[in-house]
C-alpha cells in the first residue's frame, strides 16, 4: 500500500516547488537581514558620522552636488586627533590591558574549574553548571554592586584582604592607591571583571574538556607520560578550542565595558566605554565620538577575525 | 636478556582478584603462565573480564588481591608510565592533534631518548608497518587499516617486554581483518615481542594465537593451542562458545576397553577413543557440524546416526549448512563440504535424510 499524498495544507505547502527551492534561503536570510537592518547599517551611519564635519550642530553633507561641482569631503580629522591626543592613545592602551588580565586570570581560574567540573562523575555535573549559571539569575548590575560593598573599607572582603596581609603585596604592585584601601582601583576593577566573565569562560572550557575521549590520557600514561605530562601534551592542545573561544567570550567585551568600571573603577582605569560616553553625551562631539567608536570596533574585529580564521582551520582539519 | 629463573614462565598472573565492589567480581581468581615471544589470546564474550585483565596488566586498574610478574618483576604498585608494557587500544586512541610520526615518537620522548635516536626509530617504525609515506599526516586523513597499523607502530617503538592487544582488529571490514590478522602476527613475530590480545572473535584469536584461554564470567575455563580448544573443549560453554556444536546430554550405558557407548533417547553413541567412564553416568556428547554427514540412504549399523526431516538449507559456496529436524522437534546442524559441484544426491528441504558421524568424531564431556 502507498502512502497518501500530503492533503493538509501545512504539507501542501512544504511540498510547494517555490518552497522546496527557496526556504532553506528564507531560514538563512532572516538573520542577515537582521544583522543588516540592525548592526551593518547603525554601524556605515557612525562611520559616516565619523568623517563629517560639523557647522555648530548641523552636520555637513560628505558628498554634495553645487553649481555643477561634485565635492566629495572625508574629514580624517578626529581618526588624527585619536592617535595624536595621548588620552585616547593610553585609554584604548588600558582597554586593551585590562581586557588581556581579565581573560588571563579567567583563564587561570576558570580552567581548572572546567577541567574539574568535566571530570566529576556525571551525576553530580549538572548540578555543577546549575552552580555556574546561578548569578545569572540575579541581576548583573546588583551583582557588581555587591562588590562595593565587599571591597568597601569595613567590607569582609577587604577585613579578609587585610588580615591576610594581601593589601601589602597589591601596593607593592601599585594596584592599590593606599594599603587598606582596595575599592576605585586597578585591583577591584579587576577582581569585578574577572568576576562577571568567569562563566563565560567556564562554559566553552567545559564543552570542549566533557567532550574529550579519556582513552587517550590512558594511552599517554601507557606510553610513559605521567599524568601532568600528560596534561599538557594531550589535554591542553586538544581542548585549544575551548581555550581560544572562551578568552574570545571574555576578551572583547571586556573591551568596551562600561558598567564595571564606573562602578570597580577609579581614576586610574578609564577605558574606552567611559570616553565614548563623555564624547556623546558630555561633549556632544558626535564625529570625535563616531571615530573613537569605529576604532573600538576594529580593536574587537582584529581578534575574532583571527579566531574565525583559527574555527574555519579547525573545522577544514576535521572535515 | 630475560632474569627470569629457568623454568619460569615470563609473564605470571598468580590468583589475581579484581572486585569492583558492585556485587560481580569481574576477574575470580585468575591464574596464567604465558613464555616469552607468546601471542596469547584471552577469549570471551563481552564482560566476561577479559578487559579488565587486560587492564591489570597494563596498570590501569590495580587487582583486588594476586600477584603479576613480568620477567620475575612484580608489577604491584607500578603506574602504567613506569611499566615496560605498551598496549595497541581498542580504536586505537591515536592522539588526533599529532601527526604519524609524532604519534609514534610520543613514547619515545618521553624516554628522553636524543633527537636522532627518536627520528631513527620512528623512521624504522614507520617502515615496519610500511607507513613512511604517510608520516606527516593526522590520524584523521588515514583509513581504518592504516590507523592501526600507526597504532601498532606507536606501541611497539619504545620496544616493550610486554604488548597488549585490545581488540586489534575490532575496528575493521572482515575483508581487511582477515589479511590483517596475518600481517600482524608477522610483525609481531619479526620483532619477537611477547604479546596478550583480548578478543571476542574466536576467528582473530585460533589465527593468531599460539595459545588461548577461553574466559566466562571472570573464570579461566579452559587454556591451550587452538587446535586442542576446538577439537577437545573441556567444558560444554567451551564446546558451544567456540565455534558450532551439536549437544546432545544422555547416559553411559555400556563401558568397554577401547569403546563406550552412551544413550541419548533418539540415537545412541558409539564413541570408540580412549575414554572410560561408569555406567549409568549422565554425560554430554559434542558433535562438530562439519564431522556429520548427510545420507539419503539409511546407514548400517544402529549406532552413530539419527533420522530427520531437512528443515532448511543454507549454501556458503564452500560449504553447505543443513538443518536436520528430527523427530520431537530437536535440529542437528551438519555443514557438508562442497566438494563437488551440484551434487546430484543433495537432500533438499522437506525431505527425510540420515545425519552419521564416525566414532572418532565426538567429545564426551562430563556434566
Amino acid at each position: 500500500m502507498s502512502r497518501p499524498l500530503p492533503t493538509s495544507l501545512f504539507d501542501r505547502m512544504h511540498a510547494h516547488p517555490l518552497f522546496r527551492k527557496h526556504g532553506r534561503k528564507a531560514v538563512i536570510v532572516v538573520p542577515y537581514v537582521w544583522l543588516l537592518v540592525f548592526f551593518a547599517l547603525p554601524f556605515f551611519i557612525i562611520l559616516k558620522i565619523s568623517v563629517q564635519d560639523m557647522e555648530g550642530v548641523v552636520f555637513q553633507p560628505v558628498a554634495k552636488l553645487q553649481d555643477g561641482v561634485a565635492s566629495l569631503v572625508i574629514n580624517f580629522n578626529h581618526y588624527l586627533f585619536l592617535l595624536q591626543d595621548r588620552l585616547y592613545v593610553q585609554t584604548y592602551w588600558s582597554s586593551l590591558k585590562f581586557a588581556g588580565v581579565t581573560t588571563f586570570w579567567c583563564l587561570f581560574i576558570g580552567y581548572p574549574f572546567a577541567y574539574f567540573m568535566a571530570r566529576a562523575k556525571a551525576s553530580v555535573q549538572p548540578a555543577l553548571m546549575m552552580m555556574v549559571m546561578l548569578p545569572f539569575w540575579t541581576s548583573f548590575l546588583l551583582r557588581v554592586y555587591a562588590w562595593k560593598g565587599l571591597l568597601m573599607e569595613g567590607g569582609w572582603v577587604s577585613d579578609l584582604l587585610i588580615a591576610l596581609h594581601v593589601d601589602d603585596l597589591l601596593l607593592s604592585l601599585d594596584l592599590i592607591p593606599a594599603a587598606g584601601k582596595f575599592m576605585n582601583s586597578p585591583f577591584s576593577l579587576t577582581v569585578g571583571m574577572v568576576y562577571t566573565y568567569l562563566p563565560f569562560m567556564v562554559l566553552p572550557l567545559y564543552a570542549t574538556l566533557s567532550k574529550m575521549d579519556l582513552r587517550l590520557l590512558e594511552a599517554a600514561a601507557d606510553l610513559g607520560a605521567t599524568p601532568w605530562v600528560g596534561f599538557w601534551k594531550i589535554t591542553v592542545p586538544l581542548s585549544k578550542a575551548g581555550i581560544i573561544a572562551g578568552s574570545m567570550l571574555v576578551f572583547i567585551p571586556c573591551i568596551g565595558e562600561y558598567v564595571i568600571p564606573e562602578l570597580l573603577g577609579g581614576p586610574r582605569t578609564l577605558m574606552i566605554g567611559r570616553v565614548l560616553w563623555d564624547e556623546f553625551f558630555s561633549n556632544n562631539d558626535w564625529p570625535m565620538a563616531s571615530s573613537v567608536a569605529v576604532v573600538v570596533i576594529l580593536l574587537i574585529i582584529v581578534p575574532l577575525a583571527l579566531f574565525n580564521k583559527y574555527q574555519a582551520e579547525a573545522t577544514e582539519v576535521r572535515a | 636478556m630475560s632474569q627470569a629463573v629457568a623454568g619460569q614462565a615470563y609473564l605470571q598472573i598468580r590468583d589475581v582478584v579484581k572486585d569492583f565492589g558492585n556485587g560481580s567480581v569481574a576477574v575470580n581468581h585468575v591464574s596464567l603462565e604465558i613464555q616469552q615471544g607468546e601471542i596469547f589470546a584471552l577469549l570471551g564474550s563481552s564482560g566476561c573480564g577479559k578487559t579488565t585483565l587486560l587492564r591489570m596488566l597494563a596498570g590501569f586498574e590495580t587487582p583486588t588481591s594476586g600477584q603479576i610478574l613480568l620477567d620475575g618483576l612484580d608489577l604491584a604498585g607500578l603506574p602504567p608510565y613506569l611499566r615496560p608494557i605498551n598496549m595497541m587500544f581498542q580504536s586505537y586512541a591515536l592522539f588526533p592533534h599529532l601527526t604519524v610520526w609524532e604519534n609514534v615518537a610520543f613514547g619515545l620522548k618521553r624516554e628522553g631518548m636524543a633527537k636522532d635516536a627518536i627520528a631513527q626509530r620512528v623512521e624504522a617504525m614507520l617502515k615496519l608497518v610500511q607507513l613512511q609515506k604517510y608520516a606527516k599526516r593526522k590520524p584523521h586523513q588515514l583509513s581504518g587499516g592504516q590507523q592501526q597499523r600507526v597504532a601498532l607502530a606507536r606501541s611497539l617503538a619504545k620496544r616493550p617486554q610486554l604488548m597488549l592487544l585490545d581488540e586489534p582488529l575490532g575496528a575493521l571490514d572482515k575483508k581487511l581483518r582477515e589479511e590483517t590478522q596475518v600481517e600482524l602476527v608477522n610483525i609481531i613475530n619479526e620483532v619477537g615481542v611477547t604479546c596478550v590480545m583480548v578478543t571476542h572473535d574466536q576467528e582473530e584469536a585460533m589465527t593468531m594465537a599460539s595459545r588461548i584461554a577461553v574466559m566466562s564470567e571472570g573464570k579461566i575455563l579452559q587454556v591451550g593451542p587452538p587446535a586442542d580448544i576446538y577439537e577437545t573443549p573441556a567444558t560444554r560453554f567451551v564446546a558451544d562458545f567456540i565455534g558450532n556444536v551439536n549437544l546432545m546430554d544422555g547416559t553411559l550405558v555400556v563401558d568397554q576397553p577401547n569403546m563406550v557407548e552412551i544413550d541419548c533417547g533418539f540415537c545412541r553413541h558409539r564413541v570408540g577413543h580412549g575414554i572410560t567412564g561408569t555406567v549409568g553416568m549422565a554425560v554430554s556428547v559434542a558433535v562438530r557440524p562439519e564431522k556429520i554427514r548427510l545420507t539419503r540412504e539409511k546407514p548400517q549399523g544402529e549406532v552413530n546416526h539419527v533420522k530427520g526431516t531437512v528443515r532448511d538449507r543454507s549454501y556458503f559456496g564452500s560449504f553447505t549448512v543443513y538443518n536436520l529436524e528430527l523427530e520431537g522437534g530437536r535440529l542437528i546442524k551438519v555443514s557438508e563440504s562442497n566438494v563437488e559441484r551440484h551434487r546430484a544426491d543433495a537432500p533438499d528441504e522437506g525431505q527425510t535424510a540420515w545425519a552419521t558421524w564416525p566414532d572418532t568424531s565426538q567429545v564426551v564431556l562430563t556434566l
